[in-house]
């Protein structure tokens, strides 16, 4: 449970998480196996469709929820259970606790349910003397270790045998060994003598059916189905979001969810339950059978036009699998009591803007996340928005501010960037790095060299570049963005190059800007639209069949978020759906449009390997054409491990969280230093200074470039 | 006719694939009395049925270790069987000296040897057996065993749960009802990650698939 009070706080205890070098092995084993174990349970499927079925059976029941609940409560009352309606988690937990006092329960078994670790049922619970027990697994070792999860669907995935066998030890009173299988067995027999003495069962549930009155739930141990069955009252919590209106659609669910979350075809358990079952203990031999239905906080998220999409949530857990904050950190530093993405964004919901202030700036906007959804949520989108809600409400912090006040002014801007090759002057070394850092202001900067700013930038050196004189095949305007624009206009001029060698004629409107996504990091939403609305502006009398851009993160933002920016008024909305619509990244522009192949190049056979920016591979859906350019460059491309994973620059979040920015990078190096490369390209600037600030720091002699550097420097000159 | 028979025999090897995916043993049985057979011989001779059952040998707390001690018998749990199948199962636990149940499993909390049961559908796609367990004993017997045998006639699979929804929707809608997915053995990778089967369900499931 996340609780720091500042992000400093926050900081230091996620350097704590860092030095755990079992949790950090642990999460970085799952990372790699979750994702071939997801790719083979989806193999025979088309994952998108899926998802889609999921999404849409889910949208349909935000604008009848009310109904749906009156027509389960209704069907599930007529077979003999009694619902009822929680608003907060207070109220749901005195539900259950009234209920305990009336059937005379004392002992209470639990089976998995995160909707009980929301409201903090256990707490409620023991408070009256109630003895609860935890019987899942996971769930029971953090009980008895006094934790919350650090895993939606693995709790207890940051401790060891080690850590459990002692934990078993002092159970059992006799010493237990670091073995798992025993472990678990040791774990059968203790909690079986729970379930014998239990008066109560706690569940969640994964469905609420509409039609049948029915909940569902989906388990692999075996002990949910223990828990509906032996006690002689069965309590079942839930959210409002677990409402659907027919089995089909808690089936279209079910096809997804353990696929997403483990790897699993389906889980070793779906139990259905309609009505007061059978319980040959109860008087009259039925079960009495209570369903919770939860607010707190649902319900003020199904009306919001953007953050209603949260409903689609199935809690598979697998935003976390994919972060790679989360694999850093573990879910006790990345979430409150709802970890991962998905965590990030129900601790404002469920918990407060106070719980999540912190944790919601620790989105390395990698869109991993978005990219492995059950239900195609937009997380990294929802995360920026509730930081810019916090903000809104709490007050800008003033680097933030400062950002926001300096970039709405373009000249101001760019004034300052200028100004900063006269203030580096001291520091700059001749190898286009900066020297000898003031340390009092950098020292967690330390891990990487960071680069000077260039002598003149792209937009001075522009009028000067020889255009191509013969008739133009395409007409195309340069977005440079600002790193390339001020610190890498090498690449640029690279990219110029090409394109002129094959006949491509270029502009470069001077009023472009930075395309906003730093500040949209920032959570500077306003100063984001407006800066948008500079560069749409800036291109609207600019004749070109394509806009490109180098720079993967630019290419994302401007096609992705400007729609959504500049939504709200429609003349400028259409501008803008014309501007990106000719947005294109360097590879595919050079790739799909171009054409260019081995022809085109004068190979050299150095070895290559290749880091996919973020926004390149997930933003833009890009993974082949820079690869396939490599190789026709004649380079000896290498694939690296990972090689579509974050290396930790995140713009602005390397400059919030360095040690994360730092781990990351580091595993990002050991994976490319692994290919025996001797040149490693990506297609982002940002990534460019991430990475060559690394190995630069590392002493390393790969060469890190732009791939239209190593393009151009390969090519063929047919005149 | 052959086109059916071509389908049956389809849906019932990628079934039987995917069961054995997730551990599962499966076997083809001629007659409901191999499956009987089959279950006896995993009792005896292939010692599923044990006075000491699993995880009583390790070191326990007390109250825990006292639960063991209520088991006293090799016992099969068979809730579910129609009185003529019962009568048979009962036969040849007799002579083999295995104590056979049909109802009473709150008496046996602390475990049974085997369950014997039959399955209403089973689904392909994810090698799933579906049972229909509204009464409490069938359901205990379920979840009470070490050994879960369950026979799935071969005419009552089908493709994914999609094909099985109106069959379901006639439980759901018949209440109260209490209907199992039951895929594999009971499983956990809740310490490290590793993979251990029979946390609080069976510890291995067979799967015997009969002709019909």
């Amino acid at each position: 449970m996340q609780e720091a009070k500042n992000l400093k706080e926050y900081r230091q205890e996620m350097q704590e998480s860092l030095d755990n070098n079992f949790l950090r092995q642990a999460l970085d084993t799952f990372a790699v196996a979750y994702r071939a174990g997801r790719a083979r349970a989806f193999s025979e499927f088309e994952v998108d469709r899926l998802v889609t079925d999921v999404a849409d059976a889910k949208d349909a029941v935000l604008s009848q929820l009310n109904e749906l609940f009156l027509q389960f409560k209704k069907n599930a009352e007529v077979a003999g259970v009694k619902v009822h309606f929680a608003k907060d988690a207070a109220e749901a937990n005195a539900l259950i606790v009234g209920i305990a006092k009336e059937t005379g329960s004392k002992k209470i078994i639990k089976s998995k349910s995160m909707t009980a670790e929301e409201t903090l049922l256990n707490h409620a619970l023991e408070d009256q003397g109630l003895v609860v027990t935890e019987t899942d697994l996971g769930e029971w070792i953090i009980q008895l270790r006094h934790e919350g999860p650090s895993h939606m669907v693995m709790p207890a995935i940051h401790l060891s045998r080690y850590q459990v066998g002692d934990l078993f030890t002092d159970v059992t009173g006799a010493k237990q060994e670091p073995d798992i299988e025993k472990l678990v067995k040791v774990a059968r027999r203790e909690l079986r003598s729970k379930f014998v003495e239990a008066d109560m069962g706690i569940t969640g549930a994964n469905f609420a059916i509409a039609d049948t009155g029915t909940i569902g739930l989906v388990t692999n141990e075996g002990n949910a189905r223990l828990v509906t069955t032996l006690p002689r009252v069965h309590v079942a919590l839930m959210g409002i979001d677990k409402l659907v209106p027919s089995l089909k659609d808690a089936l279209k669910i079910l096809k997804v969810l353990p696929r997403n979350a483990t790897g699993q075809n389906i889980t070793s358990y779906v139990t259905w339950i309609t009505g007061a079952n059978e319980c040959l203990s109860a008087a009259g031999k039925k079960k009495e059978i209570h369903f919770i239905v939860l607010d707190n906080g649902r319900l003020e998220m199904a009306k919001d036009p953007l953050f209603s999409q949260v409903f689609r949530c199935v809690r598979c857990g697998a935003c976390a699998n994919v972060c790679p904050v989360y694999r850093l950190v573990g879910g006790h530093k990345m979430g409150h009591i709802y970890i991962g993405a998905i965590g990030l964004i129900l601790t404002y919901f469920f918990h407060g803007p106070e719980k999540a202030k912190n944790i919601v700036q620790n989105c390395i906007n990698c869109e991993a996340c978005k990219d492995i959804c059950a239900g195609g949520i937009d997380l990294p989108r929802l995360i920026k928005q509730v930081h810019v809600r916090i903000q809104d409400q709490a007050g800008h912090p003033l680097p933030s501010l400062l950002l926001g006040q300096v970039m709405k002014n373009r000249k101001l801007f760019h004034t300052l960037l200028r100004t900063a090759k006269w203030a580096q002057k001291p520091v700059a070394g001749n190898d286009g790095f900066m020297r000898h850092l003031p340390m009092i202001f950098f020292k967690e900067h330390d891990f990487k060299a960071l680069p000077t700013v260039a002598e003149k930038p792209f937009r001075d050196r522009f009028p000067e570049l020889p255009q191509p004189i013969a008739k133009p095949r395409l007409r195309v305007g340069l977005f440079s963005g600002c790193v390339q624009d001020f610190v890498y206009p090498e690449q640029m001029e690279a990219a110029f190059q090409l394109f002129a060698e094959n006949q491509v004629a270029m502009s470069f409107p001077m009023a472009q800007s930075c395309c906003g996504l730093p500040l949209q990091m920032m959570g500077e939403a306003k100063t984001s639209r407006d800066v948008a609305l500079q560069n749409v502006r800036a291109f609207e009398k600019e004749n070109v069949d394509y806009i490109v851009t180098l720079c993967a993160s630019c290419a994302s933002h401007l096609k992705h978020n400007y729609p959504v920016l500049l939504a709200d008024d429609p003349k400028i909305l259409e501008k803008t759906t014309a501007f990106t619509a000719k947005v294109v990244d360097f590879s595919t522009f050079a790739h799909d449009i171009l054409g260019l192949t081995a022809e085109n190049f004068l190979g050299d056979g150095k070895r290559a390997t290749f880091h996919s920016p973020c926004h390149l591979c997930r933003g833009l859906g890009v993974h082949e054409a820079p690869r396939e350019l490599i190789r026709a460059a004649g380079l000896d491309y290498q694939e690296a491990e990972e090689s579509e994973v974050c290396c930790g620059f995140g713009g602005t979040f390397s400059a919030k969280f360095p040690e994360l920015s730092a781990a990351l990078l580091n595993k990002k190096l050991d994976n490319v230093e692994k290919t025996g490369a001797e040149i490693l390209l990506t297609d982002c600037p940002g990534c460019v200074m991430q990475l060559k600030g690394g190995l630069q720091k590392r002493g390393s002699k790969i060469i890190v470039q732009h791939t239209a550097e190593a393009l151009t420097a390969r090519l063929k000159k047919e005149k | 006719m052959t086109d059916n028979k071509d389908r049956q025999n389809a849906l019932s090897s990628r079934f039987s694939e995917k069961a054995k995916a997730v551990s599962a043993f499966v076997s083809e049985v001629p007659t409901f009395e191999a499956a009987l057979a089959y279950c006896l011989d995993l009792c005896g001779r292939r010692g599923a049925c044990r006075i000491r059952i699993s995880g009583c040998d390790e070191q326990l707390s007390p109250p825990t270790d006292s639960l063991c001690e209520m088991k006293q018998e090799k016992i099969v749990a068979a809730p579910g069987l129609d009185p003529a199948q019962y009568a048979k199962l009962q036969d040849a636990c007799a002579v083999s000296g295995f104590t056979c149940i049909k109802s009473g499993m709150r008496e046996h909390l602390s475990g049974v040897d085997i369950g014997f049961t039959i399955a209403n559908l089973a689904i392909a796609e994810t090698g799933t057996l579906v049972i229909n367990c509204p009464g409490e004993e069938l359901r205990l017997a379920t979840m009470l065993s070490e050994y879960h045998v369950c026979v799935v006639y071969r005419s009552t699979i089908v493709e994914d749960a999609f094909a099985a929804e109106q069959h379901l929707l006639k439980y759901l809608h018949k209440t109260p009802d209490y209907t199992a997915f039951i895929t594999g053995a009971s499983r956990t990778a809740d310490i490290e990650r590793v993979l251990a089967l029979g946390v609080h369900g069976p510890l291995e499931l067979h799967i015997l698939l009969l002709e019909d």
